[in-house]
């Protein structure tokens, strides 16, 4: 990476837009990358605390005065659930102010017809009907997709069910009650339809977790451009100089 | 004194009697007037300086007519009803109310009884609460529950339009209950589904207790408004918390104590019921405050779960002994951790396959390349 250079394609997410001479692209800036890694341990917090606030670990013995198992379990993965949801708003923002990519992960061109062409050939890349997959200076159109439907939507989702049931412990005249639980658990029918919800959604970001993981590692063997690299250094690099 | 004797002393005194002309009448003197206007202060938690305006609105404030309506219901309303300690549901019925009607326990029946519901439509208009209790069957023109030969929802729907305000009575009433979990083959409708046009305060719970029933009369006739309702037209007091807040058993819960099985030694010991399915962090009512049985106990009390009887639909959630509902639709029954373990194990496995299948194009790629050089 001895010739580092910012590209003018910056912000041109198509891949026809990337010159073969540009040997690295500075995508993902700080702030993205730290919180991609603030994400990723307040995720696997939430999941793992959140399950075992559904199904606890075996009855403690002795006096209650003595333990504080639920409680911590239940303290930690608030804590993540703030840490999360902050981090979320904060990512928001920087989709104003950061560059062009911070932009990509929030708003798909879902009514752009090339891009769907490129969902399509980027899939049949994925089933072994391409023999080669396209460059992508930021996410390739169907990881941008999967990481709208699955990432951003389940994240939002997870944000407000799960500070409506947040709202019900902090008590009906709470704001967070008033903000999130007022509306939203007659929406799902009862309370306990939220937390059923909810623990779905724990699943549905499990399922993104599993799939991301694995699309990036396969990715950064297998693709043209480096992946897992570029979300510490934040510099996109290639393997090949073809268009 | 019986509701017919009620409603025709009623009729022969106008203007209508005030609570306190009510209460001398059954020789309660000047001085138990007082005492009974303080204590009223403290159950409703307000300062000794309401005591003077309790006592004025008793004295000033005509009593509420109240026609009490029974629907597609089992009665346990009323059962809860006339077990109220504080007040007692006679003090309530005779002092503070006039309960004109009441099929149930009022001693006019038939044509006599109905008569009543005309007259205080006529007297009163826009002026009586209406209490329901059940609900309106609706399917077969309405024929699965009768009053006095027709069916229950044109009773419903005309005193409906003459009343001020509506009283839901009970879970079917407020949500509709066992009668209309699914499918609901009498299309047994909520109150609040069928009169859109009225103030309605719902008091669920099947049935409600004692002292949140009269409690919510109490409050009604002694501020002469309606009692602060949530979003869901609950009444804040009573429905603003779950079982689960303020249960004896919560430090046990914090603690990780579990009942793991309901007949082990933390059963005996009295640890949380969550690991059992008690629905107490998902209802909303006032059981483990108020209790049942002038405060003797309630469910997790005694040993059970809450099965969240004052809940939306609670006979279509699932288990009574389920904290979270099963999910329908997916051709046999399945609770989220199975279908969540389904979905990221089927994730796993397809990852796997390709994973294999990436690792043997890629090597194939390799070869093809070295053959190619």
């Amino acid at each position: 990476m001895s010739t580092k250079k910012m590209s003018s394609a910056i912000g041109d997410l198509d891949s026809s837009g990337i010159e073969s001479t540009i040997e690295a692209v500075y995508v993902y800036e700080a702030p993205v990358r730290l919180w991609h890694w603030v994400n990723a341990g307040a995720i696997t917090v939430l999941a793992l605390t959140g399950y075992f606030i559904g199904s606890p670990l075996p009855s403690m013995s002795g006096e209650a005065s003595d333990f504080y198992v639920m409680g911590y379990i239940r303290f930690f993965h608030f804590v993540a659930a703030y840490v999360f949801a902050i981090g979320m708003i904060g990512r928001i923002y920087w989709a104003f102010v950061g560059n062009g990519h911070a932009k990509q992960l929030f708003v798909p061109p879902l009514l752009k017809k090339s891009w769907w062409r490129e969902v399509w050939h980027e899939a049949r890349w994925y089933a072994f009907l391409e023999k080669e997959p396209n460059k992508y200076v930021g996410h390739n159109p169907l990881a941008s997709l999967f990481m709208f439907l699955m990432f951003v939507v389940g994240s939002i989702f997870m944000i407000f069910t799960g500070f409506a049931l947040y709202a019900e412990g902090q008590g009906t005249d709470s704001w967070w009650y008033d903000a999130f639980a007022g509306w939203l658990i007659p929406l799902f029918g009862q309370s306990q339809d939220v937390h059923t919800w909810h623990h779905l959604g724990m699943w549905f970001i499990l399922t993104f977790v599993i799939i991301h993981i694995y699309a990036a590692i396969r990715e950064d063997v297998m693709s043209r451009q480096s992946l897992v690299s570029t979300m510490i250094s934040g510099w996109r690099t290639w393997k090949d100089d073809r268009r | 004194m019986s509701n017919t004797e009620l409603a025709q002393s009623v009729d022969s005194k106008s203007p209508i009697e005030s609570f306190y002309d009510v209460m001398r009448r059954q020789g309660i003197s000047r001085r138990s007037f007082i005492k009974y206007c303080s204590l009223t202060a403290t159950a409703l938690g307000l300062g000794p300086a309401f005591v003077g305006k309790i006592a004025y609105a008793m004295e000033n404030k005509p009593r509420i007519p109240v026609l009490w309506l029974h629907g597609l219901e089992c009665t346990c309303c009323s059962e809860s009803f006339i077990r109220s300690a504080h007040p007692l549901a006679k003090d309530v019925i005779l002092s503070m109310i006039s309960l004109d009607y009441d099929d149930t326990i009022m001693a006019a029946a038939g044509q006599q009884a109905e008569a009543i519901i005309d007259e205080t439509i006529e007297k009163y208009d826009g002026n009586f609460i209406l209490a329901v209790e059940g609900n309106t069957p609706l399917n077969q023109d309405g024929m699965s529950c009768i009053i006095a030969g027709k069916p229950f929802h044109h009773q419903i729907e005309r005193v409906a339009k003459h009343c001020k305000a509506i009283i839901s009575w009970g879970s079917c009433a407020s949500w509709g209950c066992v009668q209309a979990a699914r499918p609901n083959p009498t299309q047994a409708t909520p109150t609040h589904k069928l009169i859109t046009d009225k103030p309605i305060i719902k008091v669920p719970g099947c049935p409600p207790i004692a002292e949140v029933m009269t409690g919510v009369i109490t409050y009604m006739v002694t501020f002469d408004k309606m009692p602060t309702l949530d979003r869901q037209g609950r009444p804040k007091m009573f429905y603003s918390q779950r079982i689960h807040d303020k249960c004896y058993r919560r430090p046990h819960f914090d603690a990780g104590q579990f009942v793991e099985e309901f007949d082990d030694e933390n059963a005996k010991k009295g640890y949380c019921l969550y690991k059992v399915g008690c629905k107490g962090p998902t209802t909303y009512n006032a059981c483990s405050t108020i209790r049942w049985n002038e405060g003797t106990s309630f469910p997790i009390q005694a040993g059970h779960g809450c099965i969240g009887c004052s809940e939306d639909g609670f006979w279509d959630k699932g288990s009574f002994y389920d904290r979270l509902t099963d999910v329908h639709g997916f051709g046999v029954e399945a609770d989220a951790d199975e279908i969540g373990l389904a979905v990221a194990g089927a994730t796993g496995v397809a990852i796997a396959v390709h994973a294999a299948a990436s690792a043997l194009k890629s090597a194939k790629n390799n070869h093809d390349n070295n053959i190619g050089e």
